[in-house]
């Protein structure tokens, strides 16, 4: 049997269930926290246990890949560090729920762990909204009016979104008989015959669903709203998993069921090209006016996923080695911005950028490691963060005689203006007057969360080989 | 010796000595005096063996000496490639000079002094690597790195409101330099894929064992299309452009150095901005064609630049400003002198990069001293300080003497290497008059020097500066050691000519751009 093959999806369904028992008898709801986070270690071991393979699964509904396996062990890790950060803020802020929500995550880990390997459009799609109906409940969890409306805001347009995508998978179904990513391809490359606007425009519905998940423009809308009304550690999450998740289904179903006729091939990377300048240029120029560090962050995620895109549309074996390298150094950032953010809002109680005053000296490890996570994501050496952007650029000049040179030139100029609001942020952290001089105490996992984060970021800016080598190898997809 | 030095790889400890020192004043608890000391040492001892090395350095031959090259990201063939040559050695040296000068210069702040040593050590770090870095990847990331300690030191120890504006500044000089680094690295990426990926080095190095060459990019570019040598030549020289400053991109720099701190004023002006003179350098022949045929269009900006930035220069009535100003000027000099694209003007675009160097790292040293006592950068309202300070007045004589080029001054040496090359120079027809132009623009910085040091030091005493002291000793030894520098460049400046000619020998693609 296969059970090897979906073992890190079982073993993470188990680990779910167990919260969700363990929450009905245990009293003190911190061991769950513990539980979930050292649970996830079974799942991660499944997982890299499949590095090498290269295989489908259940009648080619999952793919056990490299690709695969990246993304899984990406997801898990995220979904370590968000709990590890997130004691104290779900102890204060939602009592009642605190089992829910660790149930929660992992489900919707479980989801995007699936998302990332499903190799057919209708588990695609049931991976999609297993996770993402965890996280709709999720970004309501505070139960105020902001976080209500974020969760409402959150689900309804992720039902048109996942309507669109649904429509888009019916049309290619109708026009190829087959709902494996790999028939698709087949059948595409098999006739001319099948060269027509109604391809395209499958393609074009398909990419605007998941345009919604990864918040390119014009479908970020629910963005900057869900962001700042859930509660910070389901931002964080939102901020990097889904997001990564998002990616990874648009690498497959491109690459592996569109991947094959030159044609559309310079179709889909010419669409993604000009989504990904609106996008970058959009998410940066909003972010500039924003005086709410998690709207900011918002933007700033919608900009990234820009510059992510460009990786996309270089529709080579080095786009995305790249976006893999850079996902995972954009979590690493993102992540340790959010988890600063949650430490500093536990005490300070708000998340305007006005009242981040004066940081260093209140809590000068805390602003150091933000400054560090915010200058990595503007892409400044030596952090991470200019390595990603390097090998994403890079992709993207290899086709043809210049390649994408008007993109990346773009993309370039769009990070200096990101550079702006960035440095605004650090700006008011250290030159700013702090309001009240309590220090911002944080719990060990926060901490230890925290010192991950920056670790990583600069340990593979200055030596990025250590996850470049396995993003190379990871760039295979079961065909 | 020079075995030694580069079996134990001198450059990377010099090199990373202040990071080592950055850490060590980061983490240290002592007293605010304890870290000034220990940053003192750091730099010190990164001056004592830059002078070593400068000893060491075999002066006739122009190839790239103390190599050190190691594989660093294999999958991309990005190379931790270091190496000094004649162009980079006296610039390095400049660079632990300055810096090691820099700290003394910040021995009075008071305020969060911790943080503002770190930084100092972290920006002589990165502009000493981009001095040395021979792979461009490298080369573009320690660019990078001195954006981030020079933000922070201009915005929170910069002159505030209603002075200066040292927030503006400090976002300004960011986005300015990040702009031009945008160029340079989307310029390094063309340059990097059209020779199908296979080196980032800036330069061809011949194997003295076996004789081989290891092409560098340029070579690679050499062989491509105009058009494509165009872009790159362009995207490039834009950030140098940028950095140098020329017009019409120079308008970040009288916010910036006006705004900085002294230190970071003496950095700024001193090295970082001859980080965009030393780039034109060592990539003049990138393009040799495209050089050649745009030479017009850059020294028709320079020669604008030198006149444009005097006469802003002569009207301004801060201090430290007027100094700023000054050197947009200067700086056209070394455009004039690299684009007329002959040997002896291009030396002298180095020699001036050096000789700027040291002549407005004391400039702005000396206004520091001035305004640390009389609390007063306004001309209008500062006068007849020779009564009070004469030393000062003296040295700031001096600094103004050799920022006009006054034979014996460093000043002298470089801009006449730079007319005489330039007016030879058959690159554009119209070459007797630009130089002229400049000559000109010599004229018009006497004007602004001479008026300046009669108003602050000449004239009538104030009675309300009757009470301040000279220069105090650690100041002396900072301004005095400067003096001897323009002193020693300006008697003698064949011992960085002869380096700089060499070099220029060597390196064949710049061989083939120059005429005689």
């Amino acid at each position: 049997m296969e059970w090897h093959s979906i073992s890190p999806e079982l073993s993470m369904a188990v680990l779910a269930i167990v919260v969700i028992l363990l929450d009905l008898i245990v009293e003190d709801k911190k061991k769950l926290a513990v539980v979930s986070a050292v649970g996830l270690i079974v799942p991660l071991a499944l997982a890299v246990s499949l590095w090498g393979e290269e295989k489908t699964a259940m009648n080619g509904m999952l793919a056990v890949d490299n690709f695969a396996v990246f993304f899984k062990i990406l997801f898990l890790g995220i979904t370590a560090m968000v709990i590890m950060s997130s004691w104290e803020y779900i102890n204060s802020k939602i009592e009642n729920l605190r089992g829910e929500f660790y149930a929660l995550i992992l489900l919707s880990a479980l989801g995007l762990m699936l998302m990332a390997a499903a190799r057919e459009m209708i588990t695609i799609y049931v991976a999609l909204e297993l996770s993402g109906m965890a996280l709709y409940a999720l970004a309501a969890f505070l139960k105020d009016k902001k976080s209500t409306e974020s969760g409402l805001k959150y689900i309804i347009l992720g039902g048109v979104a996942s309507a669109t995508l649904i429509y888009g998978m019916i049309i290619v179904f109708g026009l190829t008989g087959t709902t494996d990513l790999g028939g698709i391809r087949e059948a595409i490359s098999a006739g001319d015959g099948l060269r027509e606007p109604a391809l395209i425009l499958g393609m074009v519905l398909i990419a605007a669903g998941f345009a919604f998940k990864i918040g390119a423009v014009p479908f970020h809308m629910w963005m900057p709203d869900v962001y700042e009304g859930a509660p910070t550690p389901v931002t964080a999450y939102l901020s990097v998993a889904s997001k990564a998740a998002g990616f990874a289904v648009i690498l497959r179903i491109f690459f592996t069921g569109f991947g094959s006729p030159e044609w559309l091939f310079d179709d889909w990377s010419v669409l993604f090209g000009v989504l990904a300048a609106i996008t970058m240029t959009a998410g940066n120029v909003m972010a500039i006016q924003q005086t709410n560090i998690k709207r900011l962050l918002a933007y700033s995620g919608i900009a990234q996923a820009g510059y992510l895109l460009v990786g996309v549309a270089a529709a080579n074996t080095a786009g995305q080695s790249g976006i893999m390298f850079y996902l995972t150094v954009y979590s690493l950032a993102n992540l340790g911005a959010f988890i600063a953010v949650i430490a500093i809002s536990n005490k300070i109680n708000s998340d305007e950028i006005a009242d981040y005053s004066g940081m260093i000296k209140k809590a000068p490890v805390l602003a150091i490691i933000l400054a560090v996570c915010l200058i990595s994501l503007t892409g400044i050496p030596p952090t991470a963060g200019f390595i990603g952007k390097l090998v994403v650029f890079k992709a993207a000049l290899e086709p043809g005689e210049t390649g994408l040179l008007w993109l990346v030139i773009f993309a370039t100029v769009n990070s200096v203006v990101a550079a702006f609001y960035y440095f605004k942020v650090i700006k008011v952290m250290f030159v700013g007057e702090p309001r009240s001089m309590e220090g911002v105490p944080s719990g060990a996992s926060l901490k230890a969360s925290l010192v991950i984060a920056t670790a990583g970021v600069l340990i593979l800016g200055i030596y990025p080989y250590l996850l470049m080598k396995y993003a190379d190898l990871a760039a295979v997809l079961v065909p | 010796m020079n075995e030694f030095f580069e079996d134990i790889n001198i450059l990377s400890i010099i090199l990373f000595l202040p990071v080592i020192g950055a850490i060590m004043i980061a983490i240290l608890q002592i007293t605010d005096k304890g870290l000034k000391q220990v940053a003192a040492l750091f730099t010190g001892v990164t001056f004592l063996l830059a002078i070593l090395m400068f000893i060491g350095f075999e002066k006739s031959d122009g190839g790239l000496q103390f190599i050190e090259r190691y594989t660093w990201i294999d999958s991309i063939k990005a190379e931790y490639f270091l190496g000094v040559d004649g162009l980079s050695a006296p610039l390095f040296l400049l660079t632990t000079f300055l810096g090691f000068l820099c700290v003394f210069i910040s021995w009075n702040i008071k305020d969060r002094v911790r943080e503002y040593f770190v930084w100092l050590l972290i920006l002589q770090f990165s502009i000493m690597g981009v001095f040395v870095a021979q792979d461009f990847l490298l080369f573009f990331i320690f660019w990078e790195i001195e954006l981030i300690p020079m933000y922070f030191l201009i915005s929170i120890w910069g002159t505030k409101p209603p002075l200066g504006r040292r927030e503006y500044s400090a976002v300004k000089y960011l986005l300015y330099t990040l702009l031009g680094s945008a160029g340079l690295l989307a310029g390094i990426l063309v340059a990097y894929f059209q020779a199908d990926g296979s080196t980032w080095a800036m330069m061809d190095v011949t194997n003295p064992e076996t004789g081989q060459i290891i092409k560098g990019l340029p070579s690679y570019v050499a062989g491509l299309t105009i058009g494509m040598q165009t872009l790159i030549f362009f995207l490039i020289f834009f950030c140098f452009c940028v950095k140098l400053p020329m017009f019409p991109f120079h308008t970040w720099l009288p916010d910036a150095h006006t705004d900085a701190p002294t230190a970071g004023s003496v950095m700024l002006a001193g090295v970082l901005i001859k980080m965009g003179g030393y780039g034109m350098l060592r990539l003049l022949g990138i393009a040799p064609d495209v050089a050649d045929k745009y030479a017009w269009l850059l020294i028709l900006l320079g020669i604008i630049g030198v006149l444009y930035g005097a006469a802003a220069t002569l009207r301004q009535t801060d201090l430290k400003r007027l100094i700023a100003y000054s050197s947009v000027s200067h700086m056209g000099y070394v455009l004039l002198g690299i684009f007329a694209l002959q040997q002896v003007s291009v030396t002298g675009a180095a020699l001036q990069l050096l000789s700027h160097g040291v002549v407005t790292g004391l400039l702005f040293a000396m206004v520091g001293v001035v305004y640390d006592k009389t609390h007063e950068r306004r001309i209008p309202y500062l006068g007849g300080l020779a009564k009070q300070m004469p030393i000062a007045c003296v040295v700031f004589t001096i600094a103004g003497m050799a920022s006009l080029g006054l034979p014996l001054t460093s000043g002298f040496a470089a801009e006449f290497l730079i007319f005489t090359g330039s007016y030879n120079s058959d690159v554009t027809p119209w070459m007797h008059v630009y130089t002229i132009l400049g000559i000109v623009g010599i004229v018009l910085t006497a004007g602004y020097i001479l008026w300046m040091i009669q108003r602050a030091f000449y004239h009538e005493p104030k009675s309300q500066f009757d009470h301040l002291s000279d220069a105090t000793v650690m100041e002396r030894f900072v301004i005095f050691s400067l003096v001897a520098s323009i002193m020693w460049i300006g008697i003698r400046p064949h011992y960085f000519t002869d380096l700089i000619d060499n070099s220029l020998s060597a390196i064949e693609s710049i061989k083939g751009v120059l005429g005689s």
